[in-house]
């Protein structure tokens, strides 16, 4: 069983929701993740989703858009990403680790060598925003003989149809847009969701995560009861963003904000 | 336009043997669609409505009567007699897309799209610009047909192409500038997508040029080759056979495509890209992904692209905003793979002086886009004899290139 499997069965069984968390790798510099990522741990994350930073991120809100850029500024490459996943291997075994971003990063390292790194290092699973089911066959077929799964993304646009391929073709969870725009958008319609996600999980074998747009207790406590899980990026990354001067206080103010939206998942 | 000699002229949908179609939207290894989930029910609604209206009598009349009467087509193909004698190589043919209305050949594409967007039922157009020629093209449609138009533009175009900006607000268009990024045309790009994504429900993203995830390369293509169909059929008219090559500028290619595409079988005519070599490829201030880039996924598309080791999509420079782009459309790039076409550059001095030569041989000023094609000719002048036939593609006037023109010579104006 992978990661992914292993937290999601256990969570089933606890009868708790999965709380996903997003930061971008190398922000606000190139030492913080690690620290950032054991302090969501501490905080109550389950599944943690780092992101790539990339040139040209089409589909991030301003928020995740400065930190790919402080990301770059800082000269973290998909390289360096790998190596602080395996930084964070070292003293956490089972919390899983998913790698969010764009193809183009992936591509120019080449996707077998990627998939090589990446099990090599502990990732657990992929997300590309720009990788639609119809071109993704090859990157997953190399992802899951070395047990990472491609995890693919369904938006309330995606006709019935489509669901029900994209439900087929994905691994690890189904990731659930929940609003039509950017990350960190404005405008979370939860009965939308409500309907989008039940449909789905009529299709889907494997869990469902909804995210852009949930920021605080109270949307994640009331997407949740929809889904199986909630992500949560831009309001971690906006944190981290604050307080760039002052990156020793950083874990510490993420597992409190985080343990907030635990706390409003269980209660 | 009537021909009797040439019964392949006004074919504009196929005939074409070496290929007719991309193939689920792609061009050999390039194209493809590679966008976030949102936008693929959008996409798959424009390409099944286009292949409906491709072939639809009544969309194509009223396309043909919009190109004739509003952008006023067809363009001129015009002897550059004076141009073609101080070189003393080939006779140089000049297809005259700088007369089009707007003052490039991007209205083609535009007035084509806004037909598709009315279709549709959408109440608003965005557009991404870099020159300005295509955000002006596009502000123009949308007040012809009362629909709103937002047009993205980076921060750094928005100050070298101020007239432009301004002739978008004239015409009611608002015009954002991008500031994320490199601040140019593929931050525009990106923050049109993220409109896109964002209002898919009512408005329509007219993608200026041959990128973009499909339809839009095919699309965008088919609208342009208006500019070939016609060159091929004036010059079998004028010279009763065909050219032996075609030049013409490529930043994302649309103007290039268009130009090339009705002659794709025409093995005899050689196709020549001519993209920007800015300061010199050496310097890598340039913006030739065909020449120096190497292939990946940039906007929507797989093609030639200039990035690092990491796949980070690298600044461009070129004098001419509108060619300041780090891909190519994917139509172009297979072009290079197979061979079919070849692609050269020139530098920002080389196509500076075949702006002022056009301008005292022929008393045409020529945007700094089209001057790079220009370049090309002037620099190979000596591999053609007397009697051979280039045809250049003047894709726009250089009206809004003054200013910065007046700026290298030191002069305010």
């Amino acid at each position: 069983m992978s990661r992914l499997q292993q937290r999601f069965a256990a969570l089933k069984q606890a009868d708790r929701k999965a709380l996903v968390t997003f930061v971008t790798a190398g922000d606000p510099a190139s030492h913080a993740t690690v620290p950032a990522l054991r302090a969501l741990v501490e905080g109550g994350a389950d599944v943690l989703e780092v992101g790539i930073p990339f040139s040209d991120p089409e589909a991030e809100g301003p928020s995740i858009q400065r930190s790919s850029e402080r990301g770059l500024a800082n000269g973290i490459g998909l390289v360096d990403v790998l190596a602080m996943v395996a930084e964070f291997r070292q003293h956490d075994g089972s919390t899983p680790v998913v790698l969010m971003g764009y193809l183009n990063s992936v591509l120019a390292m080449g996707p077998e060598t990627f998939a090589d790194l990446a099990a090599e290092a502990g990732v657990d699973g992929l997300i590309m925003v720009n990788l639609p089911p119809e071109e993704s066959a090859e990157i997953r077929d190399l992802l899951e003989a070395r047990g990472i799964d491609l995890v693919l993304l369904v938006a309330p646009t995606t006709t019935s149809e489509r669901a029900r391929m994209i439900a087929g073709a994905a691994r690890g969870f189904v990731y659930y847009v929940s609003l039509k725009g950017i990350t960190g958008a404005a405008g979370l319609d939860v009965s939308s969701v409500e309907e989008k996600v039940g449909a789905l999980k009529t299709v889907s074998a494997l869990p469902v995560m909804v995210g852009f747009g949930i920021k605080d207790p109270e949307s994640a406590r009331a997407v949740a009861q929809h889904a199986d899980g909630v992500v949560v990026g831009s309001a971690l990354v906006d944190t981290m963003e604050r307080s760039a001067e002052r990156p020793d206080n950083i874990p510490g103010l993420l597992t409190d904000q985080l343990r907030a939206i635990r706390a409003a998942l269980d209660d | 336009m009537s021909n009797t000699d040439d019964s392949n002229a006004n074919n504009s949908g196929g005939g074409f043997n070496l290929y007719e179609q991309p193939v689920d939207g792609h061009f050999g290894d390039h194209g493809g669609r590679f966008v976030a989930e949102t936008l693929m029910h959008a996409l798959d609604e424009l390409e099944s409505l286009y292949e409906e209206l491709r072939a639809d009598p009544e969309f194509q009349a009223e396309l043909k009567a919009d190109l004739q009467h509003y952008v006023g087509r067809p363009s001129p193909l015009y002897h550059a007699e004076r141009l073609s004698d101080v070189l003393s190589g080939p006779q140089i043919y000049l297809k005259r897309e700088d007369l089009n209305h707007t003052g490039a050949h991007k209205v083609n594409n535009t007035v084509g799209q806004a037909l598709l967007a009315k279709r549709m039922g959408k109440r608003r157009i965005i557009a991404e610009t870099g020159a300005g020629q295509h955000g002006v093209a596009s502000a123009t449609v949308a007040a012809r047909l009362g629909l709103e138009c937002r047009v993205y533009m980076g921060a750094e175009d928005v100050q070298r192409q101020s007239l432009n900006v301004y002739r978008m607000k004239l015409l009611g268009a608002e015009v954002v500038a991008v500031n994320s990024g490199t601040r140019t045309l593929k931050d525009a790009l990106n923050e049109a997508m993220r409109d896109w994504v964002t209002n898919v429900d009512d408005t329509h993203y007219i993608i200026g040029t041959v990128a973009g995830p499909h339809p839009y390369p095919m699309l965008v293509r088919d609208f342009q080759a208006v500019i070939g169909q016609e060159a091929r059929s004036q010059c079998l008219q004028m010279l009763g056979r065909l050219p032996d090559a075609l030049v013409a500028c490529v930043g994302g290619g649309s103007n290039a495509i268009g130009l090339f595409h009705p002659f794709i079988d025409d093995k005899e005519v050689r196709l020549v890209g001519v993209e920007a070599g800015g300061l010199g490829l050496s310097t890598g201030q340039h913006a030739a992904p065909l020449n120096a880039g190497s292939v990946g996924v940039l906007h929507g598309n797989r093609t030639y692209l200039m990035q690092d080791d990491d796949g980070q999509v690298l600044g461009t420079h070129s004098v001419s905003a509108g060619l300041d782009y780090p891909g190519v459309g994917p139509e172009h790039s297979f072009l290079k793979d197979i061979g079919r076409a070849e692609y050269a550059t020139v530098t920002d001095d080389e196509a500076m002086e075949a702006f002022r030569l056009l301008n005292r041989t022929e008393g045409i000023l020529p945007a700094l886009e089209s001057s790079h094609a220009l370049a090309w000719v002037k620099n190979s002048a000596d591999s053609f004899s007397a009697d051979q036939v280039v045809l250049v593609n003047l894709s726009g006037r250089g009206d809004k290139d003054i200013l910065s023109v007046a700026q290298m010579d030191g002069i305010e104006l």
